[in-house]
């Protein structure tokens, strides 16, 4: 295997983008700031691969506009997955295991404001069983919190102590479109929006976009004194029924970080939990220890743009990495509802 | 004056899927007001059933009926639906399982207010007069308390019933999604400027290019266009096509030309139309000029521009425009 490290991320959160679906206009700043931390230009960058999907905002073939933020005559090595940038990390990331590349740049945008997100992610689900009853994204999730608080794995009040946690550290977060703890009695006393959930359970609906630079050995070890070292990445996924799966349990989490070795040392931990019992459920299935650092960004509680959630919880996580603030680090990103499939990425100061 | 202009657009379409064996089975029992469920290798009885077994993938054959009363085993309140579920008001969202099946499946239960709806509510199905063999044709509703004669153990139907005449085959799922689309703050320009009367284009500040509609960045150079560049709306035909199919949406009778017509001063051409010249007198390098609608009938739109008609001027050498096509 060779060794690949995050050595650049830029992100941009927006509660309302008032751009153009594609975001190439979003993402040229970004690409610049990438350019800037690594001191390369975009001959540089030997592989690109995208997230999106046109769903979001209604514009077709969005991925191809989105190019022109790139510049791309001569013509570059390209990709596009329809899921979040972090399986688009993935890719990428095995992209420069086959040799082919040392570099890549991963990114992804989505602007999720445009539609009725809750609605539009019904498309996600079956389409036989499922779609036809239009089940928006946050019942199913509330569905999945009923079921743990009913089996005594967790109350309102745990959740409420993820959420308070979450809007403190994002005070701190220059992106987080939501921010500000109160306290968990305060939080207890808002109404309720999908009986057991209440509004700031669910992550906010938020635009932006986000890029993520790879690179293996020495191309990395040019950018950063301590680049953030990927010792472990790997991604599984659940079924399609949500009646046969165990709901209050996330077993492709799992074996995700089972397939890595476990997150043992972990330190700090970005978790791409979209909803606050969720966060429960993957400290428990990642098998995180109880003094493992949660989100200190905030967490996707405080911003989650769809189809980056999972890719900045990623790069924030690499930045403790690189300021020396932890040797070990946990990104985690989750795609499709309930927590239907789990990404995990592992990152270290030393390879 | 908001930065970008943005309008309103639904994209729609009618999914038309065959839904195979093991789902047809389950939509055929819906349209006849049964529910059918699977026996999986584990023991368990699931509905709806899956098309292979989870464990040993095999084809799931061992199909069962199941009675049309359950138990919510979980719910949520829907306090805000959206379009397309089962009810436009409130209403509960619930994971049902049914008598005798081991797994739970999601669907709406009508109650009126979350007080009435709680884990372990016994439920049964409401079938719609009108049934189709799709999940639209049931809802649950509480059932009553006086017990109902239930079978406990689930039937099996794989070899004792015989398959429905007619069974169901496929099932139409429209999808119908509301945006609010915005242009780029660059393609807002463009739009602003026809409302005037003027075609506006941007020139890269590295390669010099000028690009009509101006795009969020170079294509070549990934960097914004910034400097406006006024352009007329006289240009040459680089390419064209003879338009001879009708289509779903088509707003004029074919044969038509749509051409690609690269505007004097530009450096990408704009796809319109040529008309006011026979089609078979269309050819590459004829000079064209733009054909505007009559003033108090524009707005942000490309749509200002009626057409394109021929200009009454030479033909373009092939030089001026070989490197635009």
């Amino acid at each position: 295997m060779r060794d690949v490290a995050v050595v650049g991320f830029a992100q941009r959160q927006l509660q309302d983008y008032d751009g153009s679906p594609q975001c190439a206009e979003l993402l040229v700043p970004l690409f610049a700031e990438c350019y800037e931390q690594t001191g390369w230009t975009k001959k540089d960058i030997g592989f690109w691969c995208s997230g999106s999907s046109d769903y979001l905002a209604g514009r077709s073939f969005s991925f191809v506009s989105a190019i022109d933020a790139i510049g791309v005559l001569p013509p570059v090595n390209e990709s596009h997955v329809e899921m979040d940038a972090a399986w688009a990390l993935y890719e990428a990331w095995l992209k420069i295991q086959t040799g082919e590349v040392d570099t890549a740049l991963v990114f992804g945008f989505g602007k999720a404001s445009a539609g009725v997100l809750r609605r539009t992610l019904a498309l996600q689900l079956d389409p036989y069983t499922l779609t036809p009853l239009w089940p928006d994204t946050v019942s199913i999730a509330a569905l999945q919190a009923r079921l743990g608080i009913d089996a005594g794995l967790w109350d309102e009040t745990a959740m409420a102590e993820v959420v308070n946690r979450s809007l403190s550290d994002a005070e701190k977060n220059e992106y987080a479109v939501r921010a500000g703890g109160s306290s968990v009695a305060d939080l207890l006393a808002r109404p309720m929006f999908a009986d057991p959930l209440r509004k700031h359970d669910a992550a906010p609906v938020t635009d932006g976009a986000a890029a993520i630079v790879l690179a293996a050995g020495d191309k990395a070890r040019e950018v950063r004194e301590r680049p953030a070292w990927i010792t472990g990445l790997s991604h599984f996924t659940d079924g399609l029924q949500l009646g046969t799966r165990e709901l209050t349990r996330s077993e492709s989490a799992s074996r995700a970080a089972a397939a890595v070795g476990g997150l043992d040392g972990v330190e700090i931990a970005e978790v791409h939990a979209p909803f606050s019992h969720q966060e429960l459920i993957l400290r428990r299935d990642l098998g995180l220890a109880d003094d493992v650092r949660i989100n200190p960004s905030g967490g996707p509680l405080a911003g989650n743009p769809m189809f980056t959630g999972g890719a900045i919880r990623i790069g924030e996580a690499a930045r403790r990495i690189w300021d020396g603030t932890a040797d070990k680090v946990l990104g985690h990103a989750t795609s499709g509802p309930a927590l239907q499939q789990n990404l995990v990425c592992v990152m270290e100061g030393t390879n | 004056m908001s930065r970008t202009l943005s309008a309103p657009v639904t994209v729609s379409f009618d999914y038309t899927r065959s839904v195979g064996p093991v789902i047809g089975r389950f939509l055929t029992g819906l349209r006849d007001g049964r529910f059918v469920g699977a026996r999986l290798s584990d023991g368990r009885v699931v509905v709806p059933p899956p098309e292979f077994d989870p464990v040993t993938h095999e084809a799931t054959a061992d199909f069962v009926d199941l009675p049309e009363t359950g138990t919510v085993t979980s719910w949520t309140w829907v306090s805000e639906p959206v379009a397309g579920q089962p009810f436009d008001r409130p209403f509960a969202f619930a994971l049902v399982t049914l008598d005798g099946a081991d797994a739970p499946f999601l669907h709406a239960v009508d109650v009126a207010s979350p007080d009435e709806i709680s884990t372990g509510l016994k439920v049964r199905a409401r079938w719609a007069a009108e049934r189709t063999g799709a999940m639209t044709d049931l809802v649950f509703e509480p059932a009553p308390v006086e017990p109902v004669e239930t079978p406990t153990e689930p039937v099996s139907t794989s070899s004792t019933n015989e398959t429905p005449a007619e069974p169901v085959t496929g099932i139409v799922t429209p999808v119908s999604l509301d945006y609010t689309y915005a242009a780029s703050p660059e393609e807002s320009a463009f739009f602003r400027g026809l409302s005037e009367g003027r075609i506006v284009g941007q020139r890269c500040p590295k390669c010099e290019k000028v690009y009509v509609p101006p795009r969020p960045a170079c294509p070549t150079d990934g960097v914004p266009t910034v400097e406006e560049i006024e352009l007329s709306d006289t240009g040459t035909v680089t390419t064209f096509c003879i338009v001879n199919v009708p289509f779903l949406g088509q707003k004029i009778a074919p044969p038509y030309v749509s051409a690609y017509i690269l505007l004097d001063g530009a450096d990408i051409a704009l796809q319109h139309l040529i008309l006011d010249i026979p089609v078979d007198e269309i050819r590459m390098g004829l000079r064209v000029k733009a054909v505007w609608k009559p003033r108090d009938e524009w707005g942000t739109t490309i749509e200002n521009i009626s057409h394109f008609a021929p200009a009454d001027e030479p033909d373009a050498d092939f030089d001026t425009y070989k490197h635009h096509l």
